[in-house]
């Protein structure tokens, strides 16, 4: 019976990390662009559908088509004006690598801090469809089925985006090889810039739903960053059904470790999960051996 | 060799100049002066490793503060340099694990898994101290003087500079700056990277846990948000990359100007102040990405070129 809810609890947990961790695959493995203020999308977006809802009275789910496209203008923005002079500097994509960890790990600091002055330390949550349904004797939160069902939706659009449209497919050769790429009349730059603002669009719809069921403060972005990270390089870096499979793991990992053994160590076994991957199978799941 | 000799004697004559400092400055000045040489401490020993693999560690916090609740823990039970060995031993075991699990892979891995390292360790410890001791945060009893905490500091600065410069000339540290230029050329010529990269990344936070047991007793009172403050990492990392992280003095121009600067925004501008910093260093990231020492280098190349057409 316990055992019923935290698998689905943590299958609920387990696809917003994979939803936000595909985001980031796209901004990593596509941009090339390793961003520590990752997290901080969640909690900008979680804020932005709080004032909507207690301050407009908007529900999130069409908050989401008003945050959705203000979080990738932001994220276009974002990556026009701050990174491609990165981009242009960087003559190997290692130099890219860590002007983009340190250019975002101050982002981090400037977002995180402006999120401290509008809003305080304070914990955050408000009530949004809040009524319990009973499935096959476990009862869950409306909004948790919810949030669960538009992540399978976005989810499901982007895999069908990248696999079955032109634009897609571009997008999966430059994450192969920018500079083959470019050689078959790709537009590497536009490509890259259109996904980093998608991913960050992904985040801002993660932000959303988890704001539904959970509660969020100006200080938890760089948690979700931590395990948005670890889930693209257990699922590798790249594979969408590889982020899909570890967001669950994840996911169901903490609920179970929440459940059973202490809420006060669910990093811990992120971490744990973490260490084992990095020392028997660096290059993911489903990643494939690279040097 | 005889430029080495120089080099010496004049941080041995600014070393028996500073000490003098106690005498002389008044209770701020002294607080003051023992903020510049902390994060001196913790800047220099980041460049350490980082300055020559280009490895960048988000983790400076971790192990300063494994160091400074080590103290909290141990430091009315024990004599006190019982006590640093102790927190000494637990960062350089901290860091060895870290650094086999990591520095095997890409730089990626290492950058990812120090950056959620403080965070990890400031959650284990809360509910270590909520669930086993049911003592969330913990007074500091200890007999030091701040004057005392300068001079150790001090003391731990000269070490890490003569360190610093030891490594250098030695097999290692040619071993290091290879990795950093290409590491697969490096692994061509028969050096052991990971061996290397783990024992230095080691010995650079064995540096970083001493000089948070050196602080611990400033503060009267540690809880696990207090010592393992994200903040303490962040600063350090701009205050090495503003002053340059390819010299081994360079962090330490780094340092003072921007120990002065916080100081004053602090002071300031509390509530502002992490944006104020993380601007300071996105500037610094874009306009100066080698540092002062990089920009003066290259002045001074301009310089020479100029004068010999």
């Amino acid at each position: 019976m316990i055992l019923l809810e935290a698998t689905l609890a943590g299958l609920v947990l387990g696809g917003m990390y994979a939803l936000v961790a595909l985001g980031l695959n796209l901004q990593y493995g596509v941009a090339r662009i390793m961003n520590l203020a990752y997290g901080e999308g969640v909690i900008v977006a979680a804020f932005a559908a709080w004032w909507l809802y207690t301050a407009g009275g908007i529900n999130p789910i069409f908050g989401l088509a008003l945050i959705l496209p203000a979080a990738f203008a932001v994220n276009w923005l974002i990556y026009r004006l701050a990174l491609t002079p990165l981009v242009r500097r960087a003559k190997l994509r290692e130099q890219l690598e860590v002007d983009s960890i340190l250019a975002t790990f101050g982002l981090l600091f400037v977002v995180q801090g402006l999120m401290l002055v509008a809003f305080g330390g304070a914990y955050y949550s408000y009530g949004f469809l809040s009524v319990p349904v009973v499935i096959a004797d476990v009862t869950i939160a409306a909004n948790r089925l919810l949030a669960l069902g538009f992540a399978l939706v976005l989810g499901l659009a982007l895999y069908l985006a990248l696999t079955r449209t032109r634009i897609g497919t571009a997008v999966r050769a430059v994450a192969v090889d920018p500079v083959a790429a470019g050689l078959v009349a790709i537009d590497v730059r536009q490509v890259a810039a259109a996904s980093f603002a998608l991913g960050g669009a992904l985040v801002a719809a993660g932000g959303v739903l988890v704001s539904m069921f959970l509660t969020f403060n100006a200080n938890i972005g760089v948690v979700f960053t931590m395990k948005a990270l670890i889930v693209v390089i257990m699922g590798g870096v790249g594979n969408l059904l590889g982020c899909l499979v570890a967001g669950l793991i994840l996911g169901l990992t903490e609920t179970f470790v929440a459940t059973w053994v202490d809420p006060g160590l669910t990093l811990a076994a992120t971490y744990a999960i973490f260490l084992a991957i990095l020392l028997v199978r660096p290059q993911g799941l489903f990643g494939r051996a690279a040097r | 060799m005889r430029r080495g000799a120089v080099i010496v004697a004049i941080a041995a004559l600014a070393l028996g100049l500073l000490a003098f400092v106690p005498w002389i400055a008044d209770g701020y000045q002294l607080s003051l002066a023992i903020g510049i040489l902390n994060y001196a401490v913790l800047a220099t020993a980041w460049t350490l490793f980082s300055g020559p693999t280009r490895y960048v560690s988000l983790a400076t916090v971790a192990f300063f503060g494994i160091g400074a609740y080590t103290v909290a823990v141990l430091g009315e039970v024990l004599a006190w340099p019982v006590v640093l060995l102790i927190a000494l031993g637990t960062g350089s075991v901290v860091a060895l694990v870290v650094g086999f699990a990591t520095l095997r892979l890409s730089g990626v891995y290492f950058v990812i898994f120090t950056f959620g390292l403080a965070e990890l360790i400031r959650q284990v410890v809360t509910w270590f101290e909520v669930n086993v001791t049911r003592t969330l945060g913990r007074y500091v009893f200890v007999d030091i003087s701040q004057e005392q905490i300068y001079w150790q500091l001090l003391g731990l600065t000269a070490l890490v500079f003569g360190a610093g410069y030891a490594i250098r000339r030695s097999r290692l540290g040619l071993a290091l700056r290879v990795i950093g230029d290409d590491e697969v050329v490096a692994r061509h010529l028969g050096i052991g990277t990971t061996a290397a990269k783990v024992a230095l990344f080691t010995f650079s936070a064995g540096f970083m846990t001493l000089c948070g047991a050196i602080m611990a007793p400033r503060w009267t009172y540690i809880d696990p948000a207090i010592a393992f403050n994200p903040v303490v990492s962040f600063q350090v990392l701009i205050m090495a990359l503003l002053g340059g992280a390819h010299r081994l003095y360079g962090p330490l121009l780094g340092v003072i100007p921007l120990t002065l600067l916080f100081e004053f925004l602090l002071a300031r501008f509390p509530n502002h102040f992490s944006i104020l910093i993380g601007l300071a260093f996105m500037a610094i990231v874009y306009a100066i990405p080698r540092g002062i020492t990089g920009l003066v280098e290259q002045a001074s190349a301009r310089l020479r070129r100029g004068a010999a057409p």
